[in-house]
């Protein structure tokens, strides 16, 4: 389009969505921005309920027609501003330049259609010049890329294990080459063992096909192994966000960046209990005056109830807060 | 794209791959379990192989051709049945009279499972106010009784076949409706559909390839259920005169025709009974049989 090539694939800004329903308004997303550099990984992590899969959805702008709504804000792809596109034109993104892989691989796959119908269909779909053997050997090349033996394309998904499964969406998600694929937990219904075994073909893939991940996840495992940037969610917010590095060996850190931490079970410490954050999260329908995570925060003051703090940033690393807000104002040695 | 060496995950792969029953193979096996399911198959083959090859042992004016000397004759070596009130032989007539019946029930079927499964699965896929019309029309529609509705339709449009087909189809596509729609309604909601969604897929086409083909199993148990209804309702209406114009025969008329000789001629009303008795019979069971066959839950 117009606008010149930026080097992010991904640039949402200042997003908020609601779900509407006769009753209430849930405000899912609040604001928020996030970018992702071409062939970057970004882990979006936050508990259940903070917003990460409404943020996917509203990417490829599947978000339930008659109660999800996009208030403010603009998504940009590659440069373009996926809201002013029609649905015609995102039927053409959707599987081609973003597409996702689901948490659940066992109700993922349609139990009534072989993989190799599947996996041709979302070919087929993107790639109408191409013939039947051509598509054939399309979805024979995407099994194997994904380890699973290409005969076994006739075959239905109830005859795939879980993990065997997930290779089958990924190979989906992966066979027309997107540059940005959305990942929302894909390894959360899998056992340790097989979770490993497909992030690691997952890292793999990235780096071989060039694309960029949006990896959504509660798992601060995941985040350190696969993912370049790191943003916290929190109650429809981002609360903190930078790169690996700022997250796990920053000096300072969010209340709530914090707690999660304080929640990982650590093989070194001998502490005979987990440190959880109190208390739970705010109901979506009603935040919060102040800071989202005021009532639950343990250095929560009078302005953390009255105010909502402006991100803060540093470099890379940024953060919500009005401890950190402070220490910004205080410490000007910093910049 | 070029393979990639993922050996652990290819040995996993050659441990699983087993041979693969076809589907048709499948339902068949577990179909054939059930012996009322078998039975009822059976007595199907053989009344739709005697309906078809009828003109090979009778001809059709044996059932409209009138025969004074022996109204009302008692089943005999000539005429296995026996003979009506104007003379027709009954055996004939019920071949014939079936013929019609069951080309009439099964087009009707047909019909009203494409129209009402339309109207079903666009109320369950778009909701909202696609939804609420239809489903509010059909409300309006279901609230008229069925007999007096197709009397009705006969009636403005005349009897014939095409007439026939069009009052039991508008009678019986509400039921594809509401089981279409709840079908939709809860298959629409599964991840693969979302998935399909998200990998680009339009509307229709997530409808007939994602849809549909997970709720065929359960329209397929309805439509041969609905096949012994339709005989059923057909020959009720045709027992109000409201068939096929005579004198072709049809077994509803032949009830009502048997009606004056109850008496003196019982044979006249017991073998169009029991054809119809036969035949919705053995389309329930085999209808049953389809439905245990096809029910995932039982799936081994």
């Amino acid at each position: 389009m117009a606008e010149e090539r930026t080097d992010l694939i991904l640039d949402i800004k200042n997003l908020k969505v609601v779900y509407k329903t006769d009753m209430e308004v849930v405000e899912a997303v609040n604001n928020i921005d996030l970018k992702i550099g071409r062939g970057k990984t970004l882990g979006l992590v936050g508990e259940t309920g903070a917003g990460k899969t409404t943020t996917a959805l509203s990417i490829l702008r599947l978000l339930p027609a008659v109660t999800g709504k996009v208030l403010e804000g603009e998504i940009h792809f590659d440069g373009q501003n996926l809201m002013e596109f029609d649905e015609h034109f995102m039927h053409a993104i959707r599987g081609n330049r973003i597409s996702m892989v689901f948490q659940d691989p066992m109700t993922s796959l349609n139990p009534v259609l072989t993989v190799g119908d599947q996996i041709a269909e979302a070919i087929s779909l993107h790639n109408d010049q191409l013939s039947k053997e051509e598509i054939d050997r399309k979805v024979e090349d995407t099994l194997s890329m994904v380890g699973i033996l290409p005969k076994r394309k006739s075959d239905y998904p109830h005859q795939f294990s879980g993990g065997m499964k997930q290779r089958v969406i990924i190979a989906m998600a992966l066979c027309c080459e997107p540059e940005l694929l959305i990942a929302d937990e894909p390894t959360t219904a899998l056992d340790v063992t097989i979770q490993a075994q497909v992030l690691a073909m997952m890292r793999e893939l990235r780096e071989r096909l060039g694309m960029a991940m949006l990896m959504i996840t509660h798992d601060l495992g995941i985040v350190a192994q696969t993912c370049d940037d790191v943003a916290v969610m929190y109650a429809g917010e981002i609360v903190e966000a930078g790169t690996v590095e700022d997250i796990f060996t920053g000096e300072h850190h969010h209340p709530y960046t914090v707690g999660l931490f304080n929640s990982i079970p650590n093989l070194d410490s001998r502490a005979s209990r987990l440190k959880p954050i109190p208390g739970l999260v705010p109901d979506p329908t009603n935040l919060p005056k102040g800071c989202v995570f005021s009532p639950r925060c343990e250095h929560c003051t009078e302005i953390c109830r009255q105010q909502r703090p402006e991100t803060v940033t540093h470099g890379t690393h940024s953060l919500r807060c009005h401890l950190f807000a402070e220490k910004k104002e205080g410490g000007a040695a910093h910049e | 794209m070029e393979n990639t060496t993922n050996t652990a995950a290819a040995v996993d792969n050659s441990e699983f791959s087993f041979k693969r029953a076809s589907q048709a193979k499948e339902i068949w096996r577990r179909f054939r379990k059930s012996k009322g399911a078998l039975i009822g198959l059976i007595l199907l083959l053989i009344i739709v192989g005697v309906l078809l090859f009828a003109p090979l042992f009778i001809s059709y004016d044996a059932a409209i051709e009138s025969d004074f000397a022996n109204v009302l004759a008692k089943p005999s070596k000539e005429h296995i049945f026996g003979m009506d009130g104007y003379g027709h032989d009954i055996f004939a007539r019920i071949i014939y009279g079936g013929r019609t019946s069951l080309t009439i029930a099964l087009i009707a079927t047909v019909t009203s499972c494409l129209f009402g499964s339309a109207l079903g699965a666009i109320a369950g896929y778009f909701g909202g106010w696609v939804d609420s019309l239809i489903m509010r029309s059909l409300d309006i529609f279901m609230s008229v009784p069925d007999i007096l509705f197709t009397m009705a339709v006969v009636v403005a449009l005349g009897a014939n076949a095409v007439n026939l087909i069009i009052a039991l189809t508008l009678a019986y596509f509400s039921n594809y409706v509401r089981l279409v729609r709840s079908q939709v309604l809860t298959l629409s909601e599964q991840d693969y559909v979302e998935a399909a969604r998200a990998g680009g897929s339009g509307n229709a086409r997530i409808i007939l390839k994602h849809i549909i083909p997970n709720a065929i199993g359960v329209i397929i148990v309805n439509v041969t259920l609905n096949v012994a209804k339709i005989i059923i309702y057909e020959s009720t209406l045709s027992f109000l005169n409201l068939g096929m114009p005579p004198p072709q025969p049809e077994w509803g008329m032949m009830l009502s025709e048997a009606r004056e000789f109850m008496r003196p001629a019982p044979h006249l009303l017991i073998f169009p009974a029991a054809a119809i008795v036969l035949c919705a019979c053995s389309v329930n069971l085999v209808g049953d049989g389809l439905r245990d066959a096809l029910d995932p839950h039982l799936k081994s």
